[in-house]
């Protein structure tokens, strides 16, 4: 099968290979001091981890680092058949999850209809003015906030899901297992993910998010 | 416009499409779905719609300006990875390398194992040391026990076999025809402990009060010693 056309833009990838390979091995065995320079490149990712699933600053800044922190405690358990991010992320989900039921956050009122299972149908809203964000909005901090909020009014078990599918990019494999749901539901969810938040930003239109933007116009069937 | 429920020249309806959008996106859809998916897009305007947005969704979400860290996170990380690291440094220095977090998992663990094994060695090492140093010979009853106040001048009788000592003439000598005489003194020093029936008075048992709460079986070592010692004065 084939990309049918889509362009991500992967984060970071390094320290990928090799050069983490051996960086892992030189903590294991004892140079611990290297700890941080293995996991900086992974810090916004364990880090966005965090945020997706409590939804508060310093919340998620204070579980990204306690993550980090049982990571470099249990180093020497890490094998190297695993990824290291994934393996990160795992334990940065677990602290988050555990952190989440603990304190019993409250989360924000999703959009999506509870009454609805996950396997039900769903219809895309219509929109009549939809236009496509270009990549390049992002550098601009409002929309970046636009697109967090977004993310954070859907209920958490898509905001996961959507958030280590297409934010950290794990495979549906990896997903399932971090989430320790499986492989169909991974789907599922992020279906409904994908097109709750495509609802959403094309909402932000109608609302005025980001009319002040001189975005193209997209597809425009009505 | 586009008759949403019906098919669009094409054998999907745009709920079949919708469904699998998502994996349409992903690339996890077999070839005659793909193609079918196509054949759809060109024929409906809304469903081409919805594929865009959501691969816009897509593209935005996994960029990676998406993933931001308060300013100053890296900083308070690297601090608080400092911090853990010199706390094991100094927790390392106050217990034994060997069982440190630094030393290596597999090492502490078996050394974990070993610190009561090397203990009770040792503890038992220790009790046979002082056993040995201060009794010369094993052969002793249960029941023996030092005596107190015992005249160190005073003649006692000792023969073979037994390791108690008399007052001359005890229906209770071992061995009659090796009787020897030697001062209680000697005889103490000898490892040799007094007959519980013909010095029965100079026993701790004639001395109740004085050691009343104490273990009858205590360390005889020790007391025999002790009395080793007022003996000697």
């Amino acid at each position: 099968m084939s990309d049918p056309g889509i362009v991500l833009n992967n984060p970071e990838q390094a320290p990928a290979g090799a050069c983490e390979r051996d960086l892992i091995s030189s903590v294991q065995n004892g140079q611990r001091e290297l700890f941080y320079e293995l996991v900086k490149p992974y810090e916004r990712r364990v880090y966005a981890a965090a945020l997706a699933i409590l939804r508060n600053e310093h919340d998620a800044e204070d579980a990204a680092q306690e993550a980090m922190l049982k990571a470099f405690a249990n180093i020497r358990q890490f094998r190297a058949e695993a990824r290291f991010s994934t393996w990160l992320i795992q334990i940065t989900v677990n602290e988050s999850l555990m952190r989440r039921r603990r304190e019993r956050t409250v989360v924000m009122e999703p959009i999506d209809d509870r009454r609805e299972g996950e396997d039900s149908d769903y219809a895309p809203r219509d929109f009549a003015d939809w236009r496509e964000i270009p990549s390049e909005a992002l550098e601009r901090k409002e929309v970046r906030q636009r697109l967090s909020n977004a993310l954070g009014t859907l209920d958490p078990k898509y905001r996961e899901v959507f958030m280590l599918r297409d934010m950290q990019h794990l495979n549906i494999q990896e997903t399932a297992e971090v989430l320790g749901i499986s492989t169909a539901s991974v789907k599922t969810r992020l279906l409904r993910a994908r097109l709750m938040l495509r609802d959403l930003l094309a909402a932000g239109w109608e609302q005025g998010w980001f009319s002040r933007l001189p975005f193209e116009k997209g597809n425009k069937p009505w | 416009m586009v008759n949403h429920d019906a098919t669009n020249g094409a054998a999907l309806k745009c709920e079949e499409v919708w469904r699998q959008i998502s994996n349409y996106i992903d690339g996890d859809v077999d070839a005659t779905l793909r193609s079918g998916m196509e054949e759809h897009f060109r024929a409906c305007a809304r469903c081409a719609s919805v594929l865009a947005g959501a691969r816009n969704v897509v593209q935005l979400y996994g960029d990676e300006l998406m993933l931001e860290v308060p300013a100053g996170f890296s900083q308070r990380l690297e601090r608080r990875l400092e911090d853990k690291f010199e706390r094991e440094m100094q927790e390392a220095k106050k217990s034994p390398v060997w069982i440190s977090e630094a030393a290596g998992s597999r090492w502490s663990s078996w050394a974990a194992w070993m610190m009561p094994v090397a203990a009770v060695v040792l503890f038992t090492a220790a009790l046979a040391l002082v056993d040995t140093l201060t009794f010369h010979s094993p052969a002793k009853s249960i029941l023996a026990e030092p005596g107190h106040n015992i005249p160190p001048d005073m003649l006692v009788v000792i023969s073979d076999g037994s390791k108690v000592f008399h007052v001359a003439g005890c229906p209770y000598i071992h061995d009659k025809a090796t009787e020897r005489t030697i001062t209680a003194k000697q005889a103490i020093h000898d490892g040799y402990v007094p007959c519980s029936r013909c010095m029965r008075q100079y026993l701790k048992t004639s001395f109740v009060g004085r050691h009343d709460s104490e273990d009858a079986n205590a360390d005889a070592g020790e007391e025999a010693e002790e009395a080793l010692d007022w003996a000697g004065r």
